[in-house]
């Protein structure tokens, strides 16, 4: 079995402040690091690699320092990685994005099913998943919160709604795009970080993908941003109360039930 | 010319704002003015920041549809066993602003195991058409035939917009016949408008966890594709005089077809609603000291009719179950009333429910970030508000 798992490079938007009195980002300071929901995706291939065998690849589509989460996932335990680079890729939206993995994915060959995180946590789109579900033809599983079964053919997984959990099952090659739920990602072994530094990471460019430029990149993009600003900051300055239990119980039913003298 | 980001030298003073505005670090100075190193990625952060118009992204702009021939906005409706999603309701309402814009039909698709008198409803709550797809296997959403059948109906209706809720359905729909029909697709917009002078629909959401917020246009195809994100929009009034047609269409064997299916359904829990379409949420966070904390919060939830979420911190120490997680590796959540009890309010957190419309935080700890970006705190032991405000809430409703 063939897993090839497409992966991003974010900034850690969890440690990103604003500078509230010029509405910008802080950037200075924030690590750039693999996306969270990504780890789980890998992780889980590579369980089921261990149970039924077969090979994982990590692929990225990034500037040439995303290196470094490939050899993350090299020293996880990633057989192969693919960094799909080219100055013409940059400035994608997910249309492009899909396009460039998709072509990987087939310059492959072989592969069985595609793991992607359910959303890069710089972006929040989610929509690169089914995007490459789609170019490729595969059946696609999104929200995947456990895979419960799979051999050379099938897969059988669990899917989180909004009303509930879905068991799904799916012929292969499929897509699967995957929460948090489903492992813990296991931490670099010694031996495997000494893997990743000497690692060759192979890069695949436009001519290497046979692409065209109105199908790549800010070129091929259909949408683009016109705007980007910081949101308003929160209206007030936060009333804060202290005083007796009874008091502020007083105080919190009053807010919550929308009376006067909630201030 | 081709695609990329320019720096107007002669333009450019050397102020560095753009500097910490890019996400991905890849802006310096140099000899007095910007330059732009590895790791751009054309988002464009620096562009809008950039107090001189000194940075241009440009994007060659093809036409690559004869978009003029499309017009019209198309919501997807989502249901459930024949049950239609509030989320449709709100959609269809802001469709309908938009369409006084554009001068506009607002048509809206519904695929369904049982149509019921929801065609009537959908006509009352402001669609001009309803197109009905009925067939007994369409009651439960599988992505292949409403994948079909919303890229037959775009293709013979050649809608201009084409809006679903940004919900687990219509996130996993949307993306693919998107993809199919190589047309641009925006999600989980929290804003929408037409722009007046080139018709265009703007759309936007927030990004990098809520520290951004972009707004996307889709010039050279269509349609305009976006998903929105529920307890955003609001619906219209239901006017129950209001005219539409309700036009049946065909629905074939080949477009059922699916490769995957079913096996089972476990719904919620009853009484228990997904966080992410809770108007009322009581959150617990590191703070409960553990799972016997829980039970505290959901007898205050049941009093208000909220749903109880809690912290990543929470979550990963096995307390509570993910689905309730709110945050970056959660759900991203918009109630009108947002409790956070015993929670710190780490970043991770805050993103995924600082557009709440009332933060209010119990915490023992005076320093707490969450005192920071909270409309209501209060410094206090949860375990003792808690019970109090349970209390004094169940003393006014006459208990």
């Amino acid at each position: 079995m063939h897993f090839v798992v497409a992966v991003k490079q974010v900034p850690d938007t969890g440690e990103v402040r604003i500078d509230e009195e010029r509405g910008t980002l802080i950037r200075e300071g924030v690590p750039s690091i693999l996306n969270p929901f990504d780890a789980y995706a890998i992780e889980e291939a590579l369980q089921w690699r261990d149970e039924i065998g077969g090979r994982v690849t990590v692929v990225s589509m990034a500037p040439p320092q995303a290196e470094e989460v490939l050899r993350e996932a090299i020293s996880m335990g990633a057989d192969d990685t693919v960094l799909l680079s080219d100055p013409a890729f940059a400035g994608a939206d997910t249309w492009a994005t899909s396009n460039t993995i998709v072509r990987a994915v087939e310059k492959m060959g072989d592969v069985d099913m595609v793991l992607t995180g359910k959303q890069a946590i710089d972006g929040d789109t989610a929509q690169t998943g089914p995007g490459i579900a789609a170019s490729l033809d595969w059946p696609q599983l999104t929200f995947v919160g456990e895979v419960r079964e799979l051999d050379e053919d099938h897969v059988v997984v669990r899917r989180e709604t909004e009303s509930g959990f879905e068991v799904i099952e799916s012929s292969l090659p499929a897509v699967l795009s995957v929460l948090k739920d489903l492992n813990t990602p296991r931490l670099p072994s010694l031996r495997g970080k000494m893997k990743a530094r000497k690692a060759e990471i192979t890069v695949w460019g436009m001519d290497d993908l046979a692409l065209e430029e109105s199908e790549v990149g800010l070129e091929g993009s259909p949408t683009r941003v016109v705007r980007v600003q910081t949101p308003p900051p929160r209206g007030k300055q936060a009333t804060v109360h202290r005083g007796e239990t009874e008091e502020l119980a007083v105080i919190l039913a009053d807010i919550l039930m929308g009376e006067e003298g909630s201030s | 010319m081709t695609a990329g980001i320019e720096i107007r030298t002669e333009v450019c003073t050397g102020c560095g704002d753009c500097i910490p505005a890019c996400p991905y670090g890849a802006l310096g100075l140099e000899n007095g003015v910007a330059v732009v190193g590895e790791g751009c990625t054309l988002c464009g952060a620096c562009e809008s920041a950039c107090p001189f118009e000194a940075i241009i992204i440009r994007q060659k702009s093809t036409v690559r549809k004869d978009v003029s021939s499309y017009s019209g906005i198309l919501v997807v409706a989502e249901q459930r066993d024949g049950q239609v999603d509030s989320s449709t309701l709100e959609l269809l309402g802001e469709a309908r602003r938009l369409s006084e814009v554009l001068d506009d039909r607002v048509d809206v698709l519904l695929a369904t195991a049982d149509s019921g008198e929801w065609p009537q409803t959908l006509i009352a709550q402001g669609a001009d058409r309803v197109l009905l797809a009925e067939h007994e296997s369409l009651g439960h959403y599988q992505t292949e035939p409403a994948a079909s059948l919303l890229e037959r109906v775009i293709e013979s209706e050649s809608p201009s917009v084409v809006l679903a809720a940004a919900t687990t359905t219509g996130r996993d729909l949307m993306p693919r016949v998107a993809k199919r029909i190589d047309t641009g697709l925006t999600a989980d917009c929290t804003g929408l408008r037409i722009d007046p002078e080139t018709g265009l629909l703007m759309q936007t959401r927030p990004a990098f966890g809520g520290n951004i917020m972009a707004t996307i246009v889709c010039e050279g195809t269509r349609p305009q594709m976006a998903t929105v994100r529920p307890k955003v929009m609001k619906p219209i009034s239901a006017d129950d005089s209001r005219r539409g047609e309700v036009v049946k269409l065909d629905v074939s064997p080949g477009e059922l077809a699916s490769r995957t299916s079913i096996v089972s359904f476990e719904p919620l829990e009853e009484g228990t609603i997904d966080i992410t379409e809770a108007e009322r949420i009581v959150s617990g966070g590191r703070g409960l000291k553990g799972p016997e904390g829980f039970p505290l919060l959901e007898e205050l939830a049941e009093l208000i009719g909220a749903s109880v979420g809690a912290s990543r911190a929470a979550v990963d120490a096995g307390w509570i179950p993910y689905p309730h997680q709110v945050g970056q590796t959660g759900k991203t959540v918009q109630p009108k009333i947002y409790i956070a009890c015993g929670i710190s309010g780490a970043v991770q957190h805050r993103v995924g429910m600082q557009s709440s419309d009332l933060i209010i935080a119990i915490n023992k700890d005076e320093s707490a970030p969450i005192f920071e970006f909270c409309d209501e705190g209060f410094v206090a032991d949860l375990f003792e508000l808690v019970p109090a405000l349970v209390k004094e809430l169940r003393r006014r409703h006459g208990d």
